[in-house]
């Protein structure tokens, strides 16, 4: 007896059962169901969840492989010993660091989501597939796997199950588990120790290293050691995957092409983003600020470099898409990327304590959403009373 | 003051199994049947019993709420049963047709002498009045209502769909009679969606405006029209009509007579010759299916209709009253494996998530009924705004409709859609959600509690 039809054997006879759920998202992982149309349409397009999510990740593998071999370039770096970044060295230190955080976050918040799908009997949702490559992508490389469990189980059982699963949610959970982290263990999310293997353990002592991020030195009104193309490429501590700017603009494009990513989301975060750049550096040109004030540093930073230092262009091209926190309307995403873009550089200049504010900007505007959408969904409402209006006149 | 209108939202699904310009005679059917479920939201009164005969163009039933709408039998014969399902609903009154049809004769009217009072009974008593539909809600037109104008979708765009100029061919005159009776019944136009290119058979009508349509499909779907042109504004009554069905009304006027006689697609990828019929309104499906159809023994999906908005039939299933085609593909109660993630040469996607039907526009598709994937909640955004071409928000709407807030529906535009208007919203829907029946469920409700 082949697979399929064992498998299916083994469907029908779980059908109804409390385990169903848990059978039927290995099954639909190996096999695309048997499920016909009833009325309706007759036909349906190929495109599933699966098949979207599955796109997404695609687009984030790049930006995986990238962390773990920076992980250990930076590890040795900071160690004094330089290894080549395409080292074995360099990759083993992203094998022992980076892969178990990718297994604790998929092995965690898979688990609850099979939970409470057996609970509430419905079908495994693949929300999480994204969600749980994202995690160790947003996270220093040094974070203990029990916080992430933690924060994992807070972010899919708070932010997501709560409100009904995926499609339901207010927040987006990779963010929501990234906010409980920082705001729950600040010292293992922020400050100059965290961003490196090895740093937090050697600090204070003989062997101390430095893993400071560029935002953290321009806060700090240091110098930055590295150069432009550095952070173009991604050679600069910071979380695991966000670093290659390169490899998120051709994810990016990647999803543009496909249609599975929203381009309005994309470029008004970052028209958005070089806007308030923009107006930091007017502040500075006029000399509204002197050269010892604190903000100096980073509203100094040319309006474009802000693209490449941080997190934002991450944050836009795979958070900020989020298709069920964004907004749901065309006109309304322009909105709600360009103001994720405005308030990411607006936290991330006045806020030296934390100079990044990507994340805190999208889970706000998350909450605006809907808000957005709102307003204009009034506008075409508005239209057909106006037209009601006239017709009675 | 006809003006052209350009679609560039939508999407053309193009099958394989298109039928062939030429229109054969289907073998005469032996039963006939009636079924109230093809007209929505009527409840049926019997005028004549099981057992009682019965002339073509006879009344068989009537609707409860509006007595004067009559549905009369596209046959003469014997009423030879009643079927019934829960609760005595009548499900479909069955005759065995004679061998020699006789026709009942409503009476002929001259249409340029008779005043819209006159047309409107003629319409009633003859059963040609379930053709007229209305909108807002998408029913057969409250005869007490006078529409602000009529549309009518000349324009085929619904994959595999019925050729105006093939079904059409020959009945000029009827059409000019049916839509000069129909101008009589309304202060405002008749409008009339054409396509953009080649001849159309309403262009040499009088009394009509036309529209040239361009762009991919739903630019055919008469809510579209309806949108572009004169969208339905609350308190406001549009009427709709297919073409075919004005070649029924034009030879009632003409002849006194209900000839169920119609010409519809017998197509799909499952059918060996897929060409024209010609048949009757109840004729039993097998009097097609099987003549360089398909086999007993083919596993496939019967549709009577398109294969978005169709319903779901059988052999034994019939000739239903408003759709003129037939459409056959395969079932699709098949696993993949790794269906979902695999790259996809063979399906349409309105994606290029690894899809590639992008690459290749002109291509046929042999599509099958599988869903393709499992119902999920809303996820997605933006992509059912790329197909939908009316001035409304889609998913809004839906999601109106499913928690059931009336005002939001109101204001959302429910009285200007159909649920034909979301059939490829329903197509391309990444959760797979039944759109078609949720916005059916929601104008259902809105009948309910607004009326």
């Amino acid at each position: 007896m082949s697979l399929n039809s064992s498998l299916h054997q083994l469907k029908e006879k779980y059908k109804g059962t409390k385990m169903a759920p848990a059978f039927n998202a290995l099954h639909t992982f190996l096999y695309m169901p048997n499920e016909t149309t009833k009325n309706g349409t007759h036909i349906k397009s190929v495109d599933d969840l699966k098949r979207t999510m599955n796109t997404v990740i695609m687009a984030l593998v790049p930006c995986l492989i990238f962390g773990m071999f920076n992980a250990g370039f930076q590890h040795y770096a900071a160690l004094g010993t330089p290894v080549d970044f395409l080292s074995w060295d360099a990759f083993w230190i992203g094998i022992i660091k980076v892969l178990p955080l990718v297994a604790v976050s998929y092995g965690v918040g898979l688990a609850i989501e099979f939970l409470f799908a057996v609970i509430k009997g419905h079908e495994v949702e693949e929300g999480y597939l994204v969600t749980g490559m994202l995690v160790p992508l947003i996270v220093p490389v040094d974070l203990p796997l029990w916080m992430l469990a933690v924060a994992v189980t807070f972010g899919v059982v708070i932010g997501k199950e709560v409100f009904g699963g995926t499609g339901m949610n207010i927040l987006n959970p990779a963010l929501t588990i990234r906010a409980f982290l920082f705001f729950a263990y600040p010292t293992w999310m922020s400050g100059d120790k965290v961003w490196v293997h090895g740093a937090v353990e050697r600090a204070g002592t003989a062997d101390a290293i430095s893993g400071e991020t560029i935002l953290g030195s321009y806060a700090q009104n240091a110098d930055i050691t590295y150069s432009l193309s550095d952070m173009f490429f991604g050679f600069i501590p910071g979380s695991v995957g966000e670093t290659s700017k390169l490899l998120i603009i051709f994810g990016a494009l990647f999803l543009i092409f496909t249609k599975i990513g929203s381009w309005r989301i994309i470029m008004s975060t970052i028209v958005g983003a070089l806007v308030m750049g923009l107006i930091f550096n007017g502040v500075v040109d006029a000399g509204w600020i002197s050269g010892g004030s604190k903000f100096y540093g980073l509203m100094s930073v040319p309006f474009w470099q802000h693209l490449l230092i941080g997190s934002i262009l991450f944050g836009a091209v795979y958070m900020a898409t989020d298709p069920v926190t964004a907004s749901q309307t065309n006109k309304g995403k322009l909105i709600y990327g360009f103001l994720i873009g405005f308030i990411s550089i607006l936290i991330r200049v006045f806020n030296p304590a934390y100079p990044e504010g990507v994340f805190l900007a999208i889970l706000l505007m998350n909450v605006f959403a809907p808000t957005i959408d709102h307003y204009v969904v009034q506008g075409n409402v508005k239209k057909r009373m106006k037209r009601l209006q006239t017709k009675t006149v | 003051m006809s003006t052209d209108i350009s679609i560039k939202t939508g999407l053309d699904i193009k099958l394989k199994g298109a039928a062939k310009p030429f229109v054969d005679a289907a073998i005469k059917s032996k039963y006939f049947a009636v079924k109230p479920s093809d007209f929505h939201g009527i409840i049926p009164k019997l005028i004549l019993k099981e057992g009682e005969s019965v002339k073509a163009g006879e009344a068989i039933f009537y609707d409860k709420s509006n007595e004067a709408i009559k549905f009369v039998a596209p046959a003469s014969g014997k009423i030879i049963e009643i079927a019934r399902g829960e609760k005595r609903r009548i499900l479909s009154i069955k005759i065995e047709a004679d061998s020699t049809q006789s026709m009942l004769d409503h009476g002929k009217l001259d249409v340029s002498s008779a005043s819209a009072e006159e047309i409107k009974a003629k319409l009633l008593s003859s059963g040609c009045w379930p053709f007229i539909k209305q909108r807002p809600y998408d029913i057969i037109a409250n005869p007490t209502s006078e529409p602000k104008s009529i549309f009518i979708s000349a324009h085929a765009t619904a994959p595999l769909a019925a050729s105006n100029e093939v079904v059409l061919k020959g009945h000029e005159e009827a059409l000019q009679t049916a839509l000069d009776a129909l101008a009589k019944l309304t202060k405002g136009l008749i409008h009339v969606g054409i396509p953009s290119s080649g001849e159309s058979i309403f262009g040499g009508m009088s009394g009509v405006v036309t529209h040239k349509i361009k762009g991919p499909h739903p630019s055919g779907n008469v809510g579209t029209l309806i949108n572009k042109i004169d969208p339905v504004n609350k308190g406001e009554v549009v009427w709709t009509i297919s073409p075919q069905d004005l070649v029924i009304i034009g030879k009632l006027l003409l002849t006194g007579e209900f000839d169920a006689t119609r010409v519809i697609a017998f197509c799909g990828s499952s059918v060996s010759e897929p060409r024209y019929m010609q048949t009757k309104i109840g004729a039993e499906l097998s009097t097609i299916l099987y003549d360089k159809g398909i086999e007993q023994s083919d596993h496939v999906r019967i549709i009577m209709g398109n294969v978005l908005t169709g319903k779901q039939s059988a052999p034994d299933g019939y000739v239903d009253f408003y759709n003129n085609s037939l459409t056959v593909i395969p079932e699709g109660d098949d696993y993949e494996l790794f269906g979902w993630n695999k790259p996809v040469f063979d399906k349409i996607s309105s994606t290029r998530a690894l899809t590639f039907s992008w690459l290749f526009p002109n291509k046929e598709y042999d599509l099958n009924t599988n869903t393709n994937g499992e119902h999920r909640a809303f996820v997605v955004t933006g992509n059912y705004e790329a197909v939908f071409p009316l001035d409304i928000y889609p998913m809004q709407l839906l999601k109106s409709c499913m928690y059931k807030d009336l005002d939001e529906m109101e204001a959302l535009g429910m009285y200007e859609v159909a649920p034909e208007d979301f059939a490829l919203t329903e197509f391309v829907c990444v959760s797979k959600q039944p759109h078609q029946e949720i916005i059916r469920e929601g104008l259902d409700l809105m009948i309910k509690e607004i009326g």
